[in-house]
């Protein structure tokens, strides 16, 4: 179903294994499953005041990409066109395909906290950053004792 | 295919990069590529999101190809990490090339994180149209 930005990783494919015979032995998986594995990877962190989702996606148009948060679901769609010869093409050679091509979506839960007016994205270097912030009542704050 | 004409990447090349990680302790991703060849020469891309061209190390050495490249990503102070799935700061793959490969005239750009490389043949390795004679 999805091609993983890093093909032929060993270690990718045995924490694939890995995965699926732990999700076959959950009675009670994710709705979602467990996206790992799909383009374009996804790491995320948190600091008390945001989350921060970083999409390791190159060779995107940013304008063609589409970056959405709808009751806490934050979604990463777009397309990588690819760069391989057509089939009519006889006189070149294709010896490694193993970038992903073609449309993807990807989608993140996240907190409860989050304030769905303070989201920004920016795309540097292949990596889709998109900072959310947390609402500013869910924050922690020092309390002074009289 | 001629498999003389190809950038090789056979198991070889790929345990004695292995061989060398673990030599120097640091293990790296292995980034997707794609290889095209054309009558010219090998186009290579390689997938290397959050490696800025100061990052990125490539070396042609005795006839083996590495691409290497650090993944460098502004992160907020005090960041938690909760959820990875690019575990490791680095992206290293080693090729092994032919020879007919002109490895004195390969061109790289960088852009968007995608490594585009061109490395032309050598031009007695050029294809030549031979023309027939009649007698």
């Amino acid at each position: 179903m999805y091609r993983s930005l890093f093909a032929r990783d060993v270690f990718a494919e045995l924490d694939r294994l890995q995965r699926d015979v732990q999700e076959a032995f959950d009675l009670s998986p994710s709705i979602r499953g467990i996206g790992r594995g799909g383009f374009p990877a996804l790491n995320v962190g948190s600091t008390p005041q945001a989350v921060e989702i970083y999409a390791f996606a190159p060779g995107l148009d940013p304008v063609k990409t589409q970056v959405s948060l709808d009751r806490g679901l934050l979604t990463i769609a777009g397309e990588r066109a690819t760069d391989l010869p057509s089939g009519r093409d006889d006189e070149s050679a294709v010896h490694i395909n193993e970038r992903f091509g073609g449309r993807f979506r990807r989608v993140v839960s996240l907190p409860d906290d989050v304030d769905p007016d303070g989201v920004t994205a920016d795309y540097r270097d292949g990596v889709l950053h998109v900072h959310v912030k947390r609402r500013e009542s869910a924050q922690p704050r020092r309390i002074t004792v009289q | 295919m001629n498999d003389t004409t190809t950038v090789r990447n056979e198991r070889a090349s790929r345990t004695d990069a292995a061989a060398r990680n673990e030599q120097r302790g640091d293990a790296a991703l292995m980034p997707p590529v794609d290889v095209i060849e054309d009558r010219t020469g090998i186009t290579l891309r390689a997938d290397l999101p959050g490696v800025p061209k100061e990052k990125l190390r490539l070396q042609v050495e005795a006839g083996t190809l590495t691409i290497e490249g650090d993944v460098s990503i502004a992160t907020p102070e005090g960041m938690e990490a909760t959820y990875a799935e690019v575990d490791l700061p680095r992206f290293r793959r080693v090729f092994t090339l032919s020879k007919e490969l002109d490895i004195g005239k390969v061109s790289a750009e960088l852009k968007h994180g995608v490594l585009t490389l061109r490395i032309p043949k050598a031009a007695d390795a050029q294809p030549r149209r031979i023309d027939i004679k009649v007698g």
